[in-house]
């Protein structure tokens, strides 16, 4: 099909190109600069001004540290990545790295100006990779077809900065994680050489946020996870028996109707699929017919079904802007970073607001300390579980809980193996201790918990306190 | 290879829930202008481009050079020596095939001499980094074809914009915290019917559990006029009385335990939303004051004609009130008496509409014209469903801003008073712009030149601190240490992508633009918009 043969020709073509610059440029990368190339870039770092950082010394090594040496590596190559890998390019990084485990879908094109209509089903990063390294003659950007997860330690630890434009709560978290675990301590104190800067940035339609993470040293993302409020679901009687909204007709559709009458056999809702969209979508409007509800339409049922966030070209220009900013200002130690969170929102006027987020002295990923967990000995394991999903500063999504109870490791409860999860899951009825009756964990005060969970690639240590 | 009309919904969706499918046809027919295709420049257009403005042209007299290419996405090596604003089209063109992109190798002043009405095509022009003088004059010739004008600027580490147009209206401003139109306060006729429609007491188990809390608050508000002369609870004492009134309604089961009402729990949380007063809002109150709106001629714009008749409205119909907005928010019922309840708001949102047209239709058969081919009804429902968000944004002109006349001291001086005030920065920019009308150059460009140019920044600067305030010797030092870096003079443009979003509020009549002036400090990430 004509189509799917564009994108190898236009591939080809692109590898074509960078081998002949290679060729012309000679043995050194310095061979593809033109005259003036790097002006505005040297004005900051050969010039010191009233920003500049007390210990700077103005000096052309920096130029060369970043187009030779410095590191950085790009998560996401969506709306903030194609901004972000632009500007980082533009200032004379040249080393970066971008990862990314989506493809290209048609609703990218609104914002992420790497991509054609062509390059649909692609994968992103590489998509990406290409047009950067084509368009700015020098720059190597390598690409990473994968989830974060399916990286490791010695992959992070090769960069100088890591900067994420990521659209989930749970992969910034867990990258996060990945940052902390890499800290070193000796006798108690932070190797500073064993810090990476994670640079974050995030948008929703006109609202955006940018933030300095020092892992070890300034607020992470789990000290503030009360500024991400857990996504709010409707309740199940409201969707089962009284639907109000077209919004909660969808849903009976997408949780109830679906796994019930099976419209394409045993595959799971895909959002992406129209004629799922467009069953769910049917469906929706029969049930609101019944209840004299209003409202369903195709756009509505597909934002609900793929919990759509708004997002616009702009937005993601500002945000990834002042993150490019401060890698630049890291990178180069030129002047003092944003000391560390900004939010901006322009559905009036144009509004900013700075300010510096703290550490929590208890944090779950950053203090190093066991989180305390106060229970009654004749609390259930239920109840465990249900505060460290719901608990606003852990909201993890479906915790593992292990011990060590007679010198063995016991899984207390697991959910993600099936077997598993049946086999624990009476201990959810236990009691943490005796209690009145014979089924009890046998767990102890001060006993040590080991958590894992998809928010974090450490496990997250609690200790048991009973309360009387 | 134009998009179908399904390949524009995929590729626009994420866009079209933020400004719905009228707002983007506003984009698809807009034109707009871009002068100097700079980093800054290209990317404001970008943001533009990507989301489907309908054509664009660039104004650029310049010639590509070596320093241009390495800080601009949309420039190549291959265009060193061209002309820039050729250049730049054919990339940023490159960005979207719905888009049709010109190009006019002049500067604007060359423009201007031959063709003094070139401009008056466009949608909107954005000019970047233009001096003071062109501004001016550029700011002369679109007021008086009312072309809106943004000015962006963006020097070392400092961005600046500045709005200018006489007058935008704005219909759907999409508040982010809207107060909702519940009418408990003075219920119309047939809210009133609706709640008498319910008797609480007699009411099944599952029925009352399901009532919801709008029904409940008017109920026991009726039971405390009733026992409070006509007058609502007023203070916090009152109003906490007011929620254990609501509380002591809750059913109790045959121990005296009172039930699990969630509804009657979400009456109590909202007891202050309810009993917000119906008020029209200040800002609706001095838009209704303006003149546009007393005199209403064949040619007042729509907006104008449909806001003299809301006021018409509000003095007959409305007896004091805007049109009922129709919109309830969810709240815990069973679906018919939700439903129900929304229908009663709904169909007196429609009458207050149709009452809105009626005022309409006489309106402008005043002044000659028909109804409803000038002014669909949609357009009317629209309206009236926002009468409470209306705003109307008026810059002064940069003449008013530079004149020594008019220039607004007062909101010079009263920033200058807290030490971090952005304000620092609009006056170095004016004395940066001062310092190109007397040199020709900007200053610092070269690094031999820097000390030099610091002394003459200096003579700008206090010459322009004269001018508009006496003694603030103070504060020169201070700008002298900018000065040295204001001499930098390179163009951090990122932060500027907003720009693009201004643009768009412009064009699309939707969401508020600033006014007029907006400050960026991109080394501590701040800013500032000030009205000057």
């Amino acid at each position: 099909m004509a189509d799917a043969e564009e994108p190898e020709k236009k591939r080809r073509r692109i590898e074509d190109l960078t081998e002949k610059m290679a060729v012309d440029s000679g043995h050194r990368d310095g061979g593809c600069d033109w005259d003036g190339r790097w002006n505005h870039v040297k004005k900051f770092l050969e010039r010191p001004g009233p920003f500049t950082h007390p210990d700077f010394e103005p000096s052309t090594e920096s130029l060369h540290f970043l187009l030779e040496t410095c590191k950085i590596l790009v998560i996401g190559a969506g709306g903030l990545g194609c901004e972000l890998l632009k500007n980082l390019a533009l200032s004379g990084f040249r080393l970066i790295h971008v990862v990314d485990m989506d493809t290209i879908d048609p609703s990218n094109l609104n914002r992420q100006f790497l991509f054609r209509p062509n390059d649909v089903g692609r994968p992103k990063a590489e998509v990406a990779a290409d047009f950067i390294n084509s368009r700015v003659p020098g720059c190597k950007v390598v690409p990473h077809f994968k989830k974060i997860q399916d990286c490791d330690e010695s992959f992070y630890r090769q960069f100088h900065i890591i900067v994420c434009g990521l659209d989930s709560i749970i992969a910034r978290r867990w990258m996060n994680g990945m940052l902390i675990s890499l800290l070193s301590y000796e006798d108690g104190v932070l190797d500073p050489s064993s810090i990476i800067p994670l640079i974050d940035g995030g948008t929703e339609g006109f609202k955006g946020n940018a933030r300095v993470i020092l892992p070890g040293m300034t607020a992470c993302i789990d000290c503030t996870l009360e500024l991400y409020p857990p996504q709010i679901n409707f309740p199940m009687c409201t969707i089962a028996s009284m639907p109000r909204l077209p919004e909660h007709c969808i849903e009976y559709a997408r949780i109830l109707q679906w796994p019930k009458e099976k419209p394409f056999g045993e595959t799971s809702l895909d959002g992406d699929n129209p004629e799922h969209i467009q069953w769910v979508f049917e469906r929706s409007k029969e049930r609101a017919a019944e209840f004299n509800i209003t409202g369903v339409t195709y756009r509505l049922t597909q934002g609900v079904v793929k919990r759509i966030i708004p997002a616009v070209a702009s937005t993601n220009a500002v945000i990834a802007a002042a993150c490019a900013t401060e890698v630049f200002k890291i990178a180069t130690s030129a002047y003092i970073p944003l000391n560390n969170y900004m939010v901006f929102n322009d559905v009036d006027g144009l509004y900013t607001y700075t300010f510096e987020a703290e550490r929590k002295e208890n944090c779950s990923a950053c203090s190093q300390v066991p989180q305390d967990l106060q229970f009654p000995p004749s609390a259930k394991l239920q109840e465990v579980l249900e505060y460290l999903t719901e608990n606003a500063s852990l909201q993890m999504k479906s915790p593992a809980i292990t011990t060590t109870l007679e010198g063995k490791n016991k899984t207390l409860y697991l959910q993600s193996v099936k077997s598993i999860e049946e086999r624990t899951r009476p201990n959810l009825c236990k009691t943490l201790k005796v209690f009145f009756s014979d089924v009890e964990l046998g767990l102890s005060d001060g006993q040590e918990l080991a958590v894992a969970d998809i928010t974090t690639p450490q496990t997250v240590l609690f200790k048991l306190n009973f309360t009387a | 290879m134009a998009s179908t009309k399904a390949s524009k919904e995929q590729k626009y969706d994420r866009q079209l829930r933020l400004w719905g499918d009228h707002g983007q046809e506003t984009l698809e027919n807009a034109h707009v202008c871009l002068i100097n295709a700079t980093a800054t420049g290209t990317e404001i257009l970008k943001n533009l481009v990507l989301p489907g403005i309908g054509a664009f042209t660039i104004v650029d007299g310049h010639t590509v050079t070596g320093e241009d290419v390495g800080n601009n996405f949309f420039l190549s090596k291959d265009s060193i020596g061209k002309n820039r604003a050729q250049a730049a089209t054919e990339l940023l063109q490159e960005l979207n095939s719905d888009v049709s992109g010109n190009f006019v190798e002049e500067g604007p002043d060359k423009l201007l001499d031959n063709d003094s009405e070139f401009f008056h095509r466009f949608t909107i022009v954005i000019g970047v980094q233009l001096p003071e003088s062109t501004c001016l004059r550029l700011g002369s010739v679109l007021c008086s074809a009312s072309v809106p004008f943004l000015v962006c600027k963006t020097y070392g580490l400092i961005g600046y914009m500045r709005l200018v147009v006489q007058e935008h209206t704005v219909i759907e401003s999409h508040p982010d915290n809207a107060l909702e139109d519940l009418r408990l306060d003075q219920p119309y006729a047939e809210f009133q019917n609706h709640i008498k429609s319910y008797d609480l007491d007699s009411m099944e188990k599952k029925d009352h559990s399901h009532t919801p809390w709008i029904i409940i608050v008017a109920k026991y508000l009726e039971k405390w006029l009733s026992e409070h002369n006509g007058q609502p609870p007023k203070n916090y004492k009152e109003k906490e009385a007011f929620r254990q009134l609501i509380r002591e309604g809750i059913r109790k089961n045959e121990n005296g335990v009172p039930e699990d009402e969630e509804n009657f729990e979400e009456a109590i949380k909202n007891v202050n939303t309810a009993l917000n007063p119906t008020k029209i809002p200040s800002a609706v109150e001095d838009i209704f004051n303006s003149e546009q709106c007393k005199n209403i001629t064949a040619q007042s714009p729509s907006f104008w004609v449909m806001l003299r008749a809301v006021k018409e409205f509000v003095h007959n119909e409305g007896n004091g009130s805007l049109p009922v907005r129709g919109t309830i928010p969810d709240m815990i019922a069973d679906s018919q008496k939700f439903i129900n309840l929304q229908n009663v708001y709904r169909e007196k949102a429609m009458q207050d509409a149709a009452a809105v047209s009626k005022h309409v239709e006489s309106l402008l058969q005043s002044v000659g014209k028909v109804w409803p081919e000038s002014i669909p009804e949609k357009d009317i429902k629209l309206f009236c469903k926002n009468a409470s968000f209306l705003r109307v944004v008026r810059c002064r002109s940069l003449a008013e801003e530079y004149s020594v006349d008019t220039v607004n001291k007062d909101e010079i001086t009263s920033c200058m008073d807290s030490p971090d005030s952005e304000m620092v920065f609009y006056l170095m920019l004016r004395a940066v712009d001062r310092f190109y009308q007397q040199h020709s150059r900007y200053p610092g460009v070269y690094n031999y030149q820097v000390e030099e140019d610091i002394s003459k920044l200096k003579v700008c600067v206090n010459s322009l601190l004269q001018e508009y305030i006496n003694i603030c010797f103070l504060f020169i030092h201070l700008f002298c240490i900018f000065g040295r870096y204001i001499c930098s003079n390179l163009s951090l443009r990122f932060i500027l992508g907003s720009a693009a979003q201004e643009a768009i509020k412009i064009i699309s009549h939707q969401f508020v633009p600033f006014n007029n002036t907006f400050l960026y400090n991109a080394m501590s990430q701040t800013s500032a918009t000030l009205s000057l």
